[in-house]
């Protein structure tokens, strides 16, 4: 069975608003939309776990800010690092600590595996923040964008902002389809089952910790793309990148966009970090409507923003909005 | 008799000071409906989860066509043939019927490290869930949301996701529990059906279903066994009777 059509026009007609902001848009918001669109990236690939695998992850920057990390630490002083070398680097790199954290991480379920998530991720901030060779709790600078292109040939200058927006957008699409992919798989099947009922899975023959080390190295992995993006972006990486604060807010994205439905964490993403921009210029106790708005969400809007957007847009008594099987 | 297609060796499993299942030396043989009874409490669901893998055994030993599977995880059990399914009913009630028989019917693919194709084209995968479908008769709830189907559908479905696993050996944990009168007769039809193909063994405390298809009885008190025989022989045997069948616990 294919997606509800609905959802798929209005996820087209999302992905083209994308395309047109840059021209209409104020550079300010360019600036904000590319930040918001690496963090959708990020909450996408938690909602591999949690939405759809069932691991709640306390610890999911840790991958994020590794990357970033990986990022400042190979690009030389003089720049010009290609992207061909950095990009597989920094994912390799996220992928083996992802594989690390995961072999021990899977073993438990529940509170157990939010507090050793957690207690990886507080790792990897300390080791950050007491090494000076990685700048401490200063950080580090990338000092400069990497290169796209091939020899002397430029493809994509990710130093111009409308280049570096689109490149996000276009990394935005693919790790949604990619993921969507994986889901319709036989492999999201499993994990969807493993979510669902993990004794029965591994009763019907499935050696369901397998499964689930996979699936939490494919979302490190992603959640490395997005730390990726980042660094380059921002040129910077603090310790902060990959703090409980950072792992926290990826899972209120995730949660109140809605778990489950890939794109319903993107768009916690935009709806929070937009909130949190008009309501930062209204008053300085915006964390307090910021608050209002969480418990609002979770009282009124059980299965997220995403809930209501599936709500709003179904046609007819359909299926859950979740994307295809 | 052929050799068995399983057997235990003193197997027991103690729960502290309980021994829930104790020292069962048993065999079962191939293409037989081998029945398990005894009243509440005598370890019958305890030794199907030492069968399945679900438990590891304290001592003692099970071996399936002569390989030693003793403490073997789930999906080892599963993947060499052996199905289960559960006296309380155990599915993945957000799935359709469909999902829940296919995810059965994909674990007899080789692997399901798969991350390219659909699920949905695997012929063969959707040919086993059809006829895991069929076979407990809810193809025409296929498509329905299992939470949302009767209880006794859902007793359908539990024994339909393990024939998806196209298993030899069927363990059958009470599989007519809280069934109405006409859908019992529906699965004691199917019982008999698979019979012709399968080896089954089965707890059930409906004496009439037991009798009507089993052909071969095993009877448990206090995790031992305390007899083992055909039908007519266990039925005449004064020490079952005393300790079973005449205390009119189990008369179901």
């Amino acid at each position: 069975m294919t997606g509800p059509w609905p959802l798929r026009l209005t996820l087209l007609a999302a992905v083209g608003g994308l395309a047109v902001f840059p021209w209409v848009g104020d550079p300010f918001y360019v600036e904000l939309v590319i930040h918001l669109m690496i963090l959708g990236i990020f909450a996408m690939s938690l909602d591999l776990l949690m939405g759809y695998t069932g691991l709640v992850s306390f610890g999911h920057a840790a991958f994020f800010g590794i990357s970033g990390y990986l990022l400042a630490l190979m690009t030389p002083e003089s720049g010009g690092l290609s992207i061909w070398l950095a990009l597989p680097v920094c994912l390799a790199g996220t992928a083996v600590a992802a594989l690390v954290v995961g072999w021990f991480s899977v073993r438990t379920s529940g509170i157990y595996f939010i507090m050793i998530t957690l207690a990886f991720a507080q790792m990897a901030f300390f080791f950050f923040v007491e090494h000076q060779d990685f700048g401490g709790t200063d950080g580090l600078f990338v000092a400069d964008k990497p290169f796209v292109g091939f020899g002397g040939w430029q493809l994509l200058d990710l130093r111009d902002e409308h280049s570096f927006y689109f490149f996000t957008l276009g990394l935005l699409v693919v790790t949604y389809l990619l993921l969507a992919m994986i889901l319709r798989a036989p492999f999201g099947q499993v994990i969807r089952g493993i979510r669902a009922n993990e004794a029965r899975t591994r009763a019907l023959g499935y050696p369901t910790q397998r499964y689930k080390l996979i699936s939490f190295v494919i979302a490190g992995t992603f959640a490395g793309l997005a730390g990726f993006l980042e660094a380059a972006h921002t040129e910077y990486v603090s310790p902060s990148h990959l703090g409980w604060h950072e792992s926290g807010l990826v899972l209120m994205y995730v949660i109140l966009g809605g778990m489950g439905t890939l794109y319903g964490p993107v768009l916690g993403a935009f709806v929070m970090g937009l909130l949190h921009d008009q309501f930062q210029d209204l008053t300085e106790h915006f964390n307090l409507v910021m608050g209002f708005f969480v418990i609002a969400v979770v009282l009124f809007l059980p299965d997220g923003v995403a809930g209501l957007v599936a709500r709003l847009g179904r046609a007819r008594g359909g299926g859950p909005a979740d994307p295809p099987r | 008799m052929s050799e068995p297609i399983l057997n235990t060796l003193d197997l027991s499993r103690h729960f502290g000071a309980l021994r829930a299942v104790d020292a069962v030396t048993l065999e079962f043989a191939p293409g037989r409906v081998h029945a398990i009874i005894g009243p509440n409490g005598a370890g019958k669901t305890t030794l199907i989860n030492l069968l399945s893998g679900d438990l590891k055994p304290s001592s003692g030993s099970i071996r399936f066509k002569g390989q030693d599977i003793t403490g073997a995880p789930p999906y080892v059990v599963s993947r060499l043939g052996v199905g289960r399914s559960y006296q309380k009913t155990n599915i993945f009630p957000a799935f359709t019927c469909f999902e829940n028989c296919w995810l059965g019917a994909q674990s007899r693919e080789r692997t399901s490290m798969r991350f390219l194709r659909p699920a949905r084209r695997y012929r063969s995968v959707r040919e086993r869930t059809e006829r895991a479908l069929a076979l407990c008769g809810l193809t025409e709830r296929a498509h329905v949301v299992s939470s949302a189907i009767s209880h006794g559908e859902q007793r359908q479905l539990e024994i339909g996701m393990m024939l998806a696993t196209e298993p030899e050996l069927l363990l059958l944990d009470e599989p007519l529990a809280g069934m109405g009168a006409e859908e019992a007769a529906r699965v004691i039809g199917l019982l008999r059906e698979l019979a012709a193909d399968h080896t089954l063994i089965l707890i059930e405390h409906d004496m009439d279903a037991v009798f009507a298809v089993a052909d071969r009885l095993t009877v448990m008190v206090n995790g031992r066994v305390l007899e083992t025989g055909d039908p007519q022989d266990i039925r005449a045997s004064p020490a079952v009777q005393e300790a079973y069948l005449g205390s009119g616990e189990g008369g179901g």
